[in-house]
């Protein structure tokens, strides 16, 4: 069953479009292949992820995760967090569904923020293009200073949000 | 696109074992994967589109225009709305600051509009207030701001 209610912004936007393509016929049609290119790009990238923090929900114990994200996991936590999220590819909104997996088997909110920051910031497939245009110099200052931000954020936020209060929206399940 | 390519090598990889060792284990997962992508699905067509029309009436050269070497704080500002609300894939995100850099525009206010187009969403506001609650999402989109804002201090100082 299709909730069209949950489309509504989507059909505001398209009746924009059509508002756009009826005076200027040119950026209309621009618009259109600009969407279509990211909505195919992200329609390659998510089926795979998905499947993955599926796999992830069945198969991970939630003990073993707090031994790697947990509020006491220390040094190791922040070393499975910057691997998670440096090996990953796409933008930060696929993001969102891991991290709320990682949250509910049990990784401390410390991390959480951790990983959504190293996520926007360090990610290997992109480094090489942040290195290649822009230098060594301005790629390190970047890195470094994004990941001592985020886990400083990180222990800021682990003073303010509950983890399991977090958690009352669950998208692995029905709305 | 290789990162796609691992990405699906990777997930056939798992789901077979998956499947060879529990095949109910696997159905359920398959079904929590499909819940998730349906759950997203409105959200995520209504950000492409978004991003679609802000992208098209924004083209390199303007954004250039705006934040060139004489801009200043202005410039700074208007690089953090731009980033903040424009979404587009991070492989692109440098060779296009390249490109503004070559067109005119200054280095710190390319570096602020970068790490926003990274790490600040307006379009996924909403997406990401159903997934943490409305005030985790506006503190962390808050802190991403601030972050930009810094590094691109930093940037100013060590290099301009």
């Amino acid at each position: 069953m299709i909730k069209l209610k949950r489309y509504w912004f989507f059909f505001v936007l398209l009746i924009g479009l059509l508002v756009i393509t009826f005076i200027n016929q040119t950026m209309g049609l621009k618009a259109v292949q600009l969407t279509g290119k990211s909505i195919l790009d992200m329609l390659l990238l998510l089926p795979p992820i998905f499947i993955l923090v599926g796999l992830l929900d069945q198969w991970v114990k939630k003990e073993s995760l707090i031994r790697y994200m947990g509020e006491k996991s220390g040094i190791y936590g922040i070393l499975f967090t910057l691997l998670l999220a440096t090996v990953a590819a796409g933008p930060l909104y696929i993001a969102f569904p891991i991290a709320v997996l990682l949250l509910k088997k049990g990784a401390s909110v410390r991390y959480i923020v951790f990983f959504l920051g190293a996520w926007s910031t360090v990610k290997l497939p992109v480094l090489l293009y942040e290195f290649t245009s822009f230098g060594t110099k301005f790629t390190l200052i970047h890195i470094s200073f994004g990941l001592v931000f985020y886990y400083l954020t990180g222990l800021l936020f682990e003073k303010i949000y509950d983890q399991k209060k977090m958690l009352k929206n669950d998208i692995t399940m029905d709305a | 696109m290789i990162s796609g390519i691992i990405l699906y090598a990777v997930a056939t990889i798992y789901l077979v074992i998956s499947f060879i060792k529990d095949k109910t284990k696997t159905k359920n997962a398959l079904l929590r994967s499909w819940k998730m992508f349906r759950n997203v699905l409105p959200d995520l067509l209504a950000i492409m589109l978004f991003v679609g029309l802000v992208l098209t009436l924004l083209t390199p050269s303007f954004i250039s225009s705006i934040i060139g070497e004489q801009s200043g704080l202005l410039g700074i500002f208007y690089s953090t709305i731009l980033g903040s609300i424009a979404l587009i894939p991070s492989f692109i995100v440098f060779p296009l600051g390249r490109t503004l850099i070559q067109n005119g525009a200054a280095l710190p206010q390319v570096a602020v509009l970068m790490s926003t187009l990274m790490s600040v969403g307006f379009a996924t506001l909403s997406m990401e207030q159903k997934t943490f609650g409305r005030s985790f999402a506006y503190a962390r989109n808050a802190s991403a701001i601030i972050m930009s804002l810094l590094f691109a201090l930093i940037i100013w100082v060590v290099m301009a």
